[in-house]
């Protein structure tokens, strides 16, 4: 029943080198909203995959079915070899680390843990020495006897750890991990969280809205947005080479640029655009007719500003300073162009300026520019 | 600044003014009740109005206090009233279980039920308090009589060739307990299972326990507070029961409310029933004491959150 591996457009894999995970056009309607529409992914072994999107781009209910809360209309889910599509949530070999923990109030903190392995049937004494062990893994054994709500936040959340760990699962899900966690602690967690995980090995898929904490913690990561990725691959791949608008805008920030390809050569490309004034030149090629509606993204910490005039040409335009948004170790300039464009430019708070040089301020004639090896040009 | 004067003059005796209101209720209308029950209990029969003796009495300088123990002795020796106050715990405990049993699930189903449903569902439970009491026993009344609805219906259909001989059985006075109760059951029930977190099943689940094992480790214990609440509601006023188990129950059935009725009205012995009803106060202290317990203890718990 298994299909062939597809071979990507990149490394074609062998053939025995069947994804840990295969998720195969799943479908999940309610009513008439898909939540998730046909849907194709593929996690290997010991991964740590984010599934990353805004609330109701339907991440929430594939980690669901994935669990078995929820059942796809249409589509397989194959795990380790297991069809696993049809399986009750009892059944399945993965557990899930719930958004806000669902500890089981009336249970101490070795209960709780010690649940699922009670539920397998294990002897005693294996229970109490995986609990110890899962205990010592999230440095909580002092805590051993306290109730759920005799402990802080960041504890709440080693035990749903801890217990979501203890059966051994062949994939962990979970499901906005720091997500009840307040700023501060969770940029603490999150590393703590990725040792943890990656001491124990295992395969991982969370779900979260927070790109800062996908970046931090996934190998890997898919951009969902109205249930369906967008786009796969590593944290870097995502942020520098993002293959469409939705992806650029939503993973940190950025400028966009619509026109029309005019040059289309192999090591160049030139859009002219309205919103620029004039021609912005990519030193990449795309593939695409002349003359074809296309995107162009550059990040705001590629744009450099400059009060002197700098040599008209591609990349290059004249605006007024609208706005400074001050974050201490850099700045936020928001300069309008002719156009009405608003060119956002990330300004280090340690930029050197040339003598006789200012720091642009408010309302000053300004130029904004960028090399030619910085815009991503997007078709979709 | 003035306003922290302010509070601080006026609100903390108006604090203590609010806190005194149950007290003093309480105070008014149970306490100060139950010591008058309990000072007759300690007289005499006596003829005259009203009909019982005095327990202090001053006569030429001497201050002479008689109290009477020979009805409590009486309901301690006397095998009648110990059977009585068992049969009224069977009748109460037996009402409570059943009331359970059929409470838990309709409780639960409602909890379970969409809010927009949820809450015609909860209305439907309470409806028959818009009717009286008394009126919704004799309607039990009618429909289990030899020549009631019921007995009539099955008659007319076939199924029985004889009237069923339901009226003035335990079978009528456990149904019309049960149906008198079950909202009492019904309502703490609900509150405590419309708060629980469905994700804690969905968690049980996720570990490995099947939906009959997450229920029983899970739901069951979360409730445990709503099932002594609701459980402590049907029991009390149970023991005390009178009026169903005179109009529908079976005149061999002793209950407590009866030999109250009957000291007091028949015997004209109010030193006897109020006896009789200090003892029940002091049976029903017991459950009271110990949910009561249990609730501190459970406040206690949610503090630390």
């Amino acid at each position: 029943m298994t299909e062939a591996v597809v071979a990507s457009s990149g490394a074609a894999k062998a053939a025995a080198d069947q994804p840990y995970l295969k998720i195969a056009g799943i479908v999940k309607k309610f009513g008439d909203n898909f939540a998730v529409d046909n849907l194709d992914l593929e996690i290997q072994q010991h991964e740590i995959f984010a599934l990353l999107g805004s609330s109701g781009c339907g991440k929430s209910t594939l980690l669901r079915m994935l669990a078995g809360m929820e059942r796809p209309t249409s589509g397989k889910i194959i795990l380790d070899g297991q069809d696993i599509t049809q399986l009750a949530p009892y059944e399945r070999p993965l557990n899930m680390m719930f958004q806000s923990y669902a500890l089981f109030p009336h249970m101490t903190v070795e209960q709780n843990i010690a649940f699922g392995l009670k539920q397998d049937g294990l002897p005693k004494d294996e229970i109490a020495n995986r609990v110890l062990e899962m205990l010592d893994l999230v440095q909580l054994r002092k805590y051993a006897s306290r109730k759920p709500y005799q402990l802080s936040g960041g504890q709440q959340q080693r035990v749903a750890l801890a217990r979501s760990l203890a059966k051994r699962p062949k994939m962990l899900l979970l499901d906005e991990p720091l997500g009840a966690l307040d700023k501060k602690l969770r940029q603490q967690t999150q590393l703590e969280l990725v040792n943890t995980l990656e001491k124990v090995g295992v395969t991982c898929i969370m779900v979260t809205h927070d790109q800062e904490e996908a970046m931090t913690m996934a190998t890997r990561i898919g951009i969902m947005s109205e249930g369906k990725l967008l786009q796969v691959g590593t944290p870097s791949q995502i942020y520098d080479y993002p293959n469409c608008r939705f992806t650029a805008e939503f993973i940190g920030e950025t400028n966009l640029f619509t026109g029309q390809v005019v040059v289309d050569e192999a090591d160049r490309v030139e859009i002219e655009t309205a919103e620029l004034g004039g021609r912005i030149q990519v030193s990449h090629g795309i593939t695409g007719p002349k003359g074809m509606d296309v995107w162009a993204s550059v990040r705001p910490e590629d744009v450099r500003i400059d009060i002197r005039p700098i040599a008209a040409g591609p990349n290059a335009a004249r605006g007024k300073v609208k706005e400074i948004a001050y974050l201490g170790s850099f700045s936020i300039y928001h300069v309008i162009l002719p156009s009405g464009k608003v060119v956002k430019s990330m300004v280090p708070a340690n930029r050197w300026y040339e003598a006789g040089e200012q720091e642009p301020t408010w309302n000053d004639e300004v130029y904004v520019s960028w090399r030619a090896d910085m815009p991503v040009v997007l078709t979709a | 600044m003035d306003i922290q004067r302010f509070a601080k003059k006026w609100l903390k005796p108006g604090r203590g003014s609010v806190i005194a209101m149950p007290y003093l209720w309480l105070g008014v209308f149970f306490l100060i009740p139950f010591f008058i029950v309990l000072k007759i209990s300690f007289a005499e029969q006596d003829i005259a109005i009203p009909p019982f003796t005095s327990l202090m009495a001053y006569e030429e300088g001497f201050l002479n206090i008689k109290v009477n123990l020979s009805n409590f002795l009486f309901i301690f020796t006397d095998e009648f009233y110990f059977d009585t106050y068992i049969s009224s715990l069977k009748v109460a405990l037996v009402t409570t279980v059943l009331c359970l049993l059929l409470g838990y699930p309709i409780a639960y189903a409602i909890a379970r039920t969409d809010p927009a449903r949820r809450n015609v569902l909860l209305m439907l439970v309470m409806l028959p308090f818009w009717t009286s009491f008394l009126l919704r026993v004799y309607a039990w009344m009618g429909l289990l009589n030899e020549n009631g609805l019921i007995n009539t219906f099955l008659l007319w259909t076939g199924v029985i060739s004889e009237p069923l001989q339901m009226f003035h059985t335990d079978f009528s006075l456990y149904l019309v307990m049960l149906y008198a109760y079950l909202p009492f059951m019904i309502l703490p029930l609900y509150s405590h299972l419309v708060k629980m977190d469905v994700r804690l099943l969905e968690a049980a689940g996720d570990l490995g326990a099947k939906p009959l094992k997450a229920f029983a480790t899970i739901t069951l214990p979360l409730s445990r507070n709503g099932i002594i609440a609701g459980s402590m509601l049907v029991f009390i006023p149970a023991v005390g029961e009178f009026v169903i188990p005179e109009l529908v129950g079976s005149s061999e059935t002793l209950m407590i409310g009866k030999v109250l009725w009957n000291e007091f009205f028949d015997n004209n012995n109010w030193p006897m029933a109020a006896a009789v009803a200090t003892v029940m106060v002091l049976l029903l202290l017991v459950p009271i004491a110990f949910f009561h317990r249990f609730e501190t203890r459970e406040l206690e718990g949610k503090n630390h959150v």
